[in-house]
């Protein structure tokens, strides 16, 4: 299949893995940000590929895993109410809240569903005028265009019985919260290149100049990851923390400048709670004060912050890049993707879901780092 | 019950109420009755439905395999069959996986008040043609009619008899280590021919259910003396749950090469367009064949010759463990782990 074959090819991948072998002189630690990646890396083996010199360390970067607990609750909560229509991308329904997920609020007669784009939720408030449709927006800068377009589309329409209950989050405050942790360990980034291709990178110049961090934009193919280990190794070696963009194909500088646009007509920038995590300062997406009236939680009711549940889980620590999966002692035991104790095991893109998925077997489970 | 009543059924009057499933056409009066004679039997065309008895009875020797399955499919129709061509193909392909000749079938329609007739007399007729290409016939039925809301549009049970022809049993626990994984073609098509319909998407180019009977390239295997040790078609939950399922039953592993495992290129951009695994994917007219390795090629060659098994390929083999494992060596020589999926395939956001 073209344009993707070219980036599978075995013969490639391990000449990048040999070129990253004759340059690495010392250990480092990367991590790549996006859950798309650490999904390629783990289902293709790529930090097998490496010398036991680079070890990666998963990222925060998969929006269902970070969504907070409330914000799950709020939508079956919402999802609950009789003349609600609730729609959701299709991997958010797994998702555990504080009791039980939107599936089970489907199975007790909710009427939630799942669609591809918030365009399809505005179609559904188009078709259903009786129909309170709320769509559920989660997740990083690439999918904050679409949904503010839906949003901006309903507000140009006048169609007034559809809403969004928000949850967006924006990748490079999360970044610098984790390089500012005491135990940090994370020494280069492999940025998201999807992230990217709408932001454009200009954002990350400083940050990489505060922290002195090679931070490498990268696609999602396994040889664009070996090549953004490569150049992000390329720049530890050579002492130097500069932003550079492996993923060429896709991203420009600047990014995408209209679908910036249309984030900054209708979201603003807020305080986010990750969970796992914990509160990040203006690292969230929320309505803007024109587009209020198309805010879930001021149509049904604001969020209330809960305290996250002492569970035996380690996700947060995951998420940070502290520990990886394996290092769980209640991986694959007590908890997997049929009994969850944490978000990371039930999303595909969540690094433990990614472990047991493709790793899962006697004591042989673990990265290569 | 004459073609002539079939005819005067589909003529291109303005459709009254006497063109959608009403209840009364459940009821068991004279609706019913209408009903059956304008278009399941015309349809059906099956001479033990015309003695209008309870039940058929048939004539059968030796051992006979058994099966049932119920079909339930948003749309109704899709690229490459319908919900009639999986009711029929589902059962046929079961008895053949038991390694028999389907023989009879019986037909349960349940059907939501509303439905087109038109539909319902296409979806019979797509039945009474995979009966004819799978040689078998649709002997005895029922007619049920629930209300609008209650089911979409309509649903399908079929339950089926074959006579059994192989010597040996054609079951999990006749696997043994070393045996030959075979696939007898590419794999995901009905899944995404499905979802492709049902969600609205426009691929370039349209992907067609692989939806198909498989008893005669099964047949002609067993036939010519193959040692085929355990069938699976792949139905629900793909390559992956019909191996994961073997296996755990065997408690022995199998060993797969991805780079062996036919894709075609429509659904491979699908799945990476919707973040899904091939091997995951839903499929009507594949499967797997567990076979000893000095017959392997054979059964190859053999399966080759039948269109619908025409891309067969040797996947993997039988290993002695970990029990009910299996794993897959990718592109880059790493090995994975390929499970069942947890509930629902879903999309990803990103």
């Amino acid at each position: 299949m073209k344009f993707r074959d070219e980036y599978r090819d075995p013969a490639a991948a391990h000449r990048f893995a040999e070129a990253i072998s004759r340059s690495v002189t010392r250990p480092w630690t990367l991590m790549e940000v996006c859950g798309g990646q650490t999904h390629a890396i783990v289902r293709f083996g790529i930090d097998r590929l490496l010398p036991p010199k680079v070890s990666l360390v998963h990222g925060p970067g998969c929006p269902v895993c970070v969504t907070p607990v409330e914000y799950i609750d709020k939508a079956i909560e919402i999802a609950s109410r009789p003349e609600v229509t609730l729609c959701s991308f299709g991997d958010m329904l797994r998702v555990p809240g504080t009791e039980g997920d939107l599936l089970g609020a489907r199975a007790r007669g909710g009427d939630v569903r799942f669609v591809y784009s918030p365009l399809d939720a505005l179609a559904v408030a188009r078709a259903e005028p009786d129909r309170q449709v709320v769509f559920f927006a989660v997740g990083f800068e690439t999918t904050a265009p679409a949904n503010a377009m839906a949003v901006y589309r309903a507000r140009r329409e006048g169609i007034r019985n559809f809403s969004m209950l928000v949850s967006h989050v924006l990748v490079p405050p999360a970044m610098c919260a984790l390089l500012d942790a005491p135990t940090n360990r994370v020494q280069g980034f492999l940025a998201a290149g999807h992230v990217c291709t709408v932001m454009g990178y200009e954002e990350y110049d400083p940050i990489a100049a505060r922290y002195r961090v090679p931070i490498v934009v990268t696609g999602f193919e396994p040889l664009d990851i070996l090549e953004g280990v490569y150049m992000c190794v390329l720049q530890l070696e050579q002492g130097r923390g500069e932003v550079e963009n492996q993923y060429s194909r896709s991203v420009r500088r600047e990014g995408n400048r209209p679908a910036q646009d249309v984030i900054r007509e209708v979201f603003q920038i807020v305080p986010r709670r990750w969970r796992g995590i914990g509160e990040i300062a203006q690292s969230g997406l929320g309505l803007s004060d024109a587009y209020l009236d198309y805010d879930a939680e001021i149509r049904f009711g604001r969020v209330e912050t809960a305290a996250e549940q002492e569970v035996e889980c380690i996700s947060g620590l995951v998420l940070r890049g502290e520990r990886k999966p394996s290092e769980c002692p209640a991986f694959g035991t007590r908890c997997t993707p049929d009994r969850p104790l944490g978000v990371t095991m039930v999303s595909g893109e969540g690094a433990c879901a990614a472990y047991y998925r493709y790793r899962r077997t006697n004591g042989s489970v673990g990265g290569g780092g | 019950m004459t073609s002539g009543n079939d005819f005067a059924m589909s003529c291109p009057v303005p459709a009254g109420d006497g063109e959608i499933i009403q209840l009364a056409h459940g009821g068991g009066g004279r609706a019913m009755g209408r009903l059956l004679d304008t278009v399941i039997r015309p349809a059906f065309d099956e001479p033990m439905l015309e003695q209008r008895h309870d039940g058929a009875v048939l004539h059968i020797g030796g051992p006979i395999a058994f099966t049932t399955d119920s079909y339930v499919v948003k749309p109704l129709v899709f690229p490459g069959g319908d919900i009639g061509t999986l009711a029929v193909n589902g059962t046929v392909n079961d008895l053949a996986m038991c390694g028999a000749r389907p023989l009879y079938l019986s037909v349960g329609f349940i059907l939501e008040e509303g439905l087109p007739i038109a539909i319902l007399r296409r979806i019979a007729m797509s039945m009474r043609e995979a009966a004819a290409t799978a040689g078998v016939r649709l002997v005895t039925g029922d007619t049920k009619v629930v209300d609008r809301g209650k089911a979409d549009g309509m649903f399908i049970n079929t339950a089926g008899v074959g006579r059994t022809v192989a010597s040996a049993p054609i079951e999990p626990n006749s696997v043994r280590p070393g045996d030959i994984v075979i696939l007898s073609g590419d794999i995901g098509r009905h899944g995404i021919s499905v979802m492709a319909a049902r969600e609205g998407f426009a691929f370039e180019t349209a992907i067609e259910s692989d939806c198909a009977p498989l008893a005669a390239p099964v047949l002609d295997l067993i036939e010519a003396g193959i040692a085929v040790h355990c069938l699976r078609d792949l139905t629900r939950g793909g390559l992956a749950s019909a191996l994961v399922e073997v296996a755990e039953a065997t408690r022995l592993a199998v060993s797969l090469e991805e780079q062996s495992i036919p894709v075609c290129a429509e659904v491979t951009a699908a799945c990476e367009l919707l973040g899904l695994d091939p091997i995951h994917v839903a499929n009507e007219g594949r499967f797997i064949a567990f076979v000893a390795p000095e017959d392997a090629q054979r059964a190859i060659a053999l399966l080759q010759r039948h269109g619908v098994t025409s891309a067969a390929a040797l996947i993997g083999k039988v290993v002695g463990g970990p029990a009910g494992q299996i794993s897959c060596r990718g592109p880059f020589g790493v090995q994975r782990i390929i499970d069942m999926l947890n509930g629902e395939q879903l999309p990803r956001i990103c």
